[in-house]
């Protein structure tokens, strides 16, 4: 652990319309390093998550992705940042139906200009090591929960990110399943170097990482920041 | 006392030497502290005087370590009573989690920091678990997961809590307009 800073949100300020979502939040997340960000229903996990991932651009405040700020960017150069340098999972992994367990997970390195017969390698590479490689040319329609959401894993992590985001990742899975996928992303992206910040309210969750921290009413608060 | 009892039922299992069951303790029950020597000839000599063990040699030399003590019929039957006796209810007495949390809101001090303080303890016991379960035997995967699950039931009863104290001063002021 450098103490790098990886990524940051300083002050972050969102509304939709009259629903504040967060008031002044700060978060940092330095190079290697395991969050879990904790909180109640509605305390705004996930808004913080998507101004971080620079999927929403907040009202006010700054983040910084490796020390440059990106909230002022374009819509268009944060979407290219966030497929260079992050890989983002969410509660029910968002993969491409029409596609195949391997197809999505090589779709970040083609989308990169990487070959298509390099990108396959590399993903089922990643694949194997999830020990998923045996369904990989199935749909994800065919598959269960848990290995669609490793390959969801594997797919946020095959472009070797800076810090992978992850969203109640096991949130729809059965308690043993959960366990694997998440000792598989927790394992995996350490293994690869990246940080890991996961949104879960799940205590036994929480336990697999590092740090905890815990949001309410917008804001991180400070007793968890300190008290970790 | 649920250590000399343990301590029994592993005498039950075959004649021993006092720092054979602290060995066994250690290896089976001592999650995190170790047991005390003492402790364990305290309880061999209670056990004899009580008639729940007896000792079945004695080698040469001198202290308590020379004594070697096989379980009695009777001491057999405490086992079997304690095995199957179910423990109160009442989860009050082994925590005092429910207490300090009372004291504090009955003293006017910030209960929500009593909360957080134990949910930041807990949470760092129950990382170090879960890195211990890697390379855990059966015997330490049930201890392991019977802590887990209570140190969640706990975290579960703060969060409840933590969000119900969030909500008290806004009932009283509704309450007074
Ligand atoms: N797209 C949206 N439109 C309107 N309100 C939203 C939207 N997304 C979230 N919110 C509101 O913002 C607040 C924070 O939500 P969210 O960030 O999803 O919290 P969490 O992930 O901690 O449950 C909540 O009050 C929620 O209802
Ligand atoms: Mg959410």
């Amino acid at each position: 652990m450098t103490g790098t800073s990886v990524l940051a949100a300083n002050d972050v300020h969102l509304s939709y319309g009259d629903t504040v979502a967060l008031r002044g939040a700060s978060l940092e997340l330095t190079s290697g390093e395991r969050v879990a960000l904790m909180g109640p229903s509605g305390s705004g996990k996930s808004s913080l998550l998507h101004c971080l991932a620079g999927i929403i651009r907040p009202d006010s405040g700054e983040v910084t992705l490796e020390g440059t700020r990106v909230d002022t960017l374009s819509e268009r150069v944060r979407s290219r940042l966030r497929l260079e340098r992050m890989g983002v999972v969410f509660q029910f992994g968002d993969l491409v139906p029409e596609l195949t367990l391997v197809e999505n997970v090589m779709l970040p390195l083609q989308l990169l200009g990487r070959k298509k017969r390099e990108a396959r390698l590399t993903a089922m590479d990643l694949l194997a090591a999830l020990d998923i490689d045996d369904v990989a040319g199935k749909r994800t329609g065919a598959v269960s929960g848990g290995q669609a959401q490793r390959a969801a894993v594997a797919r946020a992590l095959v472009h070797r990110p800076a810090i992978v985001l992850a969203d109640e990742p096991t949130g729809s899975l059965d308690t043993v399943t959960a366990e694997v996928v998440l000792d598989a992303m927790v394992s995996l992206s350490t293994q690869l170097g990246a940080a890991l910040l996961v949104i879960t309210h799940d205590n036994l969750v929480a336990a697999h990482l590092d740090r905890h921290v815990e949001m309410r009413d917008g804001v991180v608060t400070r007793a968890a920041q300190v008290l970790r | 006392m649920p250590t000399s009892h343990t301590l029994l039922a592993l005498l039950e299992r075959e004649p021993a030497h006092g720092y054979t069951l602290k060995r066994q303790y250690d290896e089976r029950f001592a999650q995190t502290r170790p047991l005390a020597f003492g402790q364990v000839y305290a309880s061999l000599a209670r056990f004899e005087k009580q008639g729940w063990a007896r000792v079945t040699d004695v080698v040469a030399g001198e202290g308590p370590e020379r004594k070697r003590y096989r379980i009695t019929p009777e001491g057999t039957n405490v086992v079997e009573n304690w095995v199957f006796e179910p423990q109160s209810a009442g989860v009050f007495s082994t925590s005092t989690l429910f207490a300090r949390v009372a004291v504090a809101l009955m003293s006017g001090r910030s209960a929500q920091t009593v909360l957080a303080n134990q949910r930041a303890t807990h949470l760092v016991r129950m990382r170090e678990l879960t890195g211990l379960r890697k390379g855990a035997g059966a015997d330490g995967l049930l201890a392991i997961s019977y802590e887990l699950a209570h140190l969640d039931a706990d975290l579960r009863w703060i969060a409840e809590s933590g969000e119900r104290l969030d909500k008290v001063p806004r009932d009283i002021a509704e309450e007074e307009r």
